[in-house]
């Protein structure tokens, strides 16, 4: 099976999940009693009944279940995403203004995360079992364990309320402004920390797998410096099983993102799926399920690409 | 050399060498434990390990102060009457005639502080641990156990089976996990059983893909063919021959998923959608600090109400993970030599 046949036929095989992940959604969403209207009713009891099912028509919560979903459906592939009800804007504008705050505060995450294990990864391998391996390992240790909301915590009492070289707010500028770059350091580092220790874990571990196969005894043998051994031999055999696990941690900064940006007060897609949450959103939790859902499912396919790329061994079949 | 037995003559057979044999390879009566079970066997390796030990250690203390921290009483009946926390977790303590404000930083008479509502936050700390504990162990035990039994049934069967209960898997993978936990909690409301609830339902799913995997290799093996020539029912088949064979990885997943459970717990409590806020769950309580840290009480920071109940979660999950860590190696040092290096070297 060629590359292109492969990511086709993935592709196709993402349709089904996606379908069903809305379907469980929306009845999920639509067992729960109450909506926003009823708060909206609640806080305004002048509402005669009428007007609340002239309301509810208006933004397709009437009629069963079923019916609902189709029309969402309908509305969905032609493009409609449907209506944050609290505000009255559409969903995909209201995504959209989010969207490239999570977006950043992802891949700053995840440049840490990557910055501090590859190269920490590499050093333990290497020198198993000196006191740099052990110090690596308690951090790893002590990053998978620590809960992403506290350590979010901690950085702003310790860095932003003690030491101030932090703002505790973030500033109110653009996205690419260079305040706004300093701030997001320490929601980055609380939502790379946990990923970056997996990744160091994982790298470690096959790079040290890697270093006891025989070309590279060959490789030394021939007279290669050891740095081109390690960096250009064993490092791109490691990778393999690291972009997997690099896959799979780009699901992880996402849900990560949801903790996170209720800490630091992050306007972005997390803190707006928590408040879709509370305020029953259900066009807004939908889309924003969805979004992750393909979110997840394209880092697993861009994964087994790089596998394809990464080691040409590999066959699709 | 030859011995006689019958009209059999036996030769290049001396029952006397068996006896006083040499040892052709390092096998010797100290090696060679007998009929000692692999979990014995495991438990000796994973006492040897110190890291684990501190681990387990630490769990242990910490769910006895869990248990310990106030009286239960189940239908009118103390069935437990100690109380190591010095105050109710949920008296505000100005309410109750004591000279206390909110906001005391350590003391004496209050090791940990006191947080916005005056109340004893070492006692809450202490008793805190019985919700996230408790869940954390409930929703493993029931996850393992759901994942074993569906994962078992797929990888055995196979085919049509297979492929059906694969998919519902997919659609649960879709979800990155704390979403559809988010809401599930939302649909049922908060609560306690609607957390465990929860999380055991996005929980499952990777002890089931874990243990189809590990059925699909056991099943290979001739003595489950034999099992079946011998006429046994599948249920026995699974549960008797393939599961046992399977269950070592599925009991590593679980030993490092209750850490992942109790951060779970907590960040909805962090998000306010898991007990109710005045609980003294550990993520609940740093629910509230989170506004003051940010807004700041005026003066000093209360740094207290933030470091302990986040430091007694984080404790907890690491000493799970050395745990897990510790039951990984023990079961992989069984593997045999060669698997053991294959992994980590």
């Amino acid at each position: 099976m060629s590359l292109r046949r492969f990511i086709a036929v993935r592709v196709a095989a993402t349709v089904p999940i996606l379908f069903g992940v809305s379907v469980l959604t929306f009845a999920l969403v639509h067992l729960t009693p109450g909506d926003p209207i009823d708060q909206m009713v609640a806080l305004n009891p002048q509402i005669s009944a009428a007007e609340e099912a002239a309301i509810r028509a208006r933004y397709g919560l009437d009629g069963p279940v079923w019916q609902q979903y189709l029309t969402w459906m309908g509305n969905v592939l032609q493009g409609d995403l449907g209506t944050v009800i609290s505000v009255d804007q559409p969903v995909l504008p209201y995504i959209m203004a989010r969207l490239p705050e999570t977006i950043a505060l992802g891949l700053f995450g995840w440049a840490i995360a990557l910055l501090i294990a590859i190269p920490a990864g590499i050093y333990a391998a290497v020198n198993k079992d000196t006191l740099g391996d052990d110090l690596s390992r308690v951090f790893a240790l002590s990053g998978i364990s620590l809960p992403n909301f506290w350590l979010g915590l901690m950085l702003i009492l310790v860095f932003a309320l003690w030491l101030d070289l932090w703002p505790v707010l973030a500033p109110d500028k653009p996205l690419l402004s260079a305040d706004m770059l300093w701030y997001l350091v320490l929601p980055g580092v609380t939502i790379g920390t946990a990923s970056s220790a997996t990744l160091m874990r994982v790298m470690r571990s096959s790079m040290a797998e890697e270093l006891n196969k025989e070309y590279v005894t060959a490789a030394r043998a021939k007279g290669l410096p050891e740095r081109t051994v390690v960096l250009k031999h064993v490092l791109r055999n490691s990778l393999i099983s690291v972009t997997t696990i690099a896959a799979f941690l780009t699901a992880s900064i996402f849900a990560g993102a949801v903790v996170v940006e209720q800490v630091f007060a992050w306007p972005g897609l997390g803190r707006a799926f928590v408040g879709a949450i509370v305020g029953r959103e259900v066009d807004l939790i939908m889309a924003i399920t969805l979004f992750t859902g393909v979110t997840i499912i394209l880092a697993n396919l861009l994964a087994d690409i790089m596998y394809a790329v990464l080691d040409p061994r590999i066959r699709y079949d | 050399m030859s011995t006689d037995r019958g009209r059999i003559r036996i030769t290049g057979f001396d029952a006397d060498r068996v006896e006083s044999r040499e040892p052709l390879s390092d096998w010797t009566e100290t090696r060679d434990t007998g009929t000692e079970g692999r979990w014995v066997r495991a438990w000796r390796e994973f006492r040897r390990n110190r890291s684990a030990m501190l681990g387990l250690y630490i769990v242990i203390v910490m769910s006895l102060l869990a248990l310990f921290a106030r009286p239960i009483t189940i239908a009118g009946v103390t069935v437990q009457p100690f109380s190591l926390a010095p105050y109710d977790p949920g008296a505000i303590l100005y309410a109750q005639g004591l000279d206390v404000s909110a906001y005391e930083a350590p003391s004496l008479a209050h090791p940990f502080g006191t947080d916005g509502s005056a109340r004893d936050v070492f006692s809450r700390v202490l008793y805190g641990g019985r919700f996230s504990l408790s869940i954390g162990f409930i929703v493993v035990l029931v996850t393992a156990a759901i994942g074993l039994v569906y994962g078992a049934i797929a990888g055995y069967y196979g085919g049509w089976v297979d492929e059906t209960l694969m998919r519902i898997l997919d659609l649960i993978f879709a979800f990155p996990g704390l979403l559809l936990a988010l809401i599930i909690v939302a649909v049922l409301g908060k609560g306690y059983w609607e957390l465990v609830l929860a999380f055991t339902a996005i929980g499952w799913a990777g002890y089931a893909r874990l243990i189809r995997g590990e059925i699909l290799k056991v099943k290979e093996n001739e003595y489950v063919l034999a099992a079946k020539a011998l006429g046994a029912r599948d249920r026995r088949i699974i549960f008797r021959h393939v599961v046992p064979n399977a269950i070592a990885p599925l009991v590593v997943q679980a030993s490092l998923s209750i850490g992942t459970v109790v951060i779970g717990v907590a960040a909805l409590g962090f998000l306010g959608l898991g007990l109710p806020p005045s609980s003294a769950e550990w993520g609940t309580m740093l629910d509230q600090t989170r506004q003051t840290i940010v807004q700041g009480p005026g003066g000093s920071i209360p740094w207290w109400v933030t470091v302990f109940p986040g430091g007694a979660i984080f404790l907890f999950v690491m000493s799970m993970n050395l745990i897990g860590d510790g039951i990984n190696d023990a079961l992989d040092a069984q593997e045999g030599e060669d698997v053991a290096r294959g992994g980590e070297v």
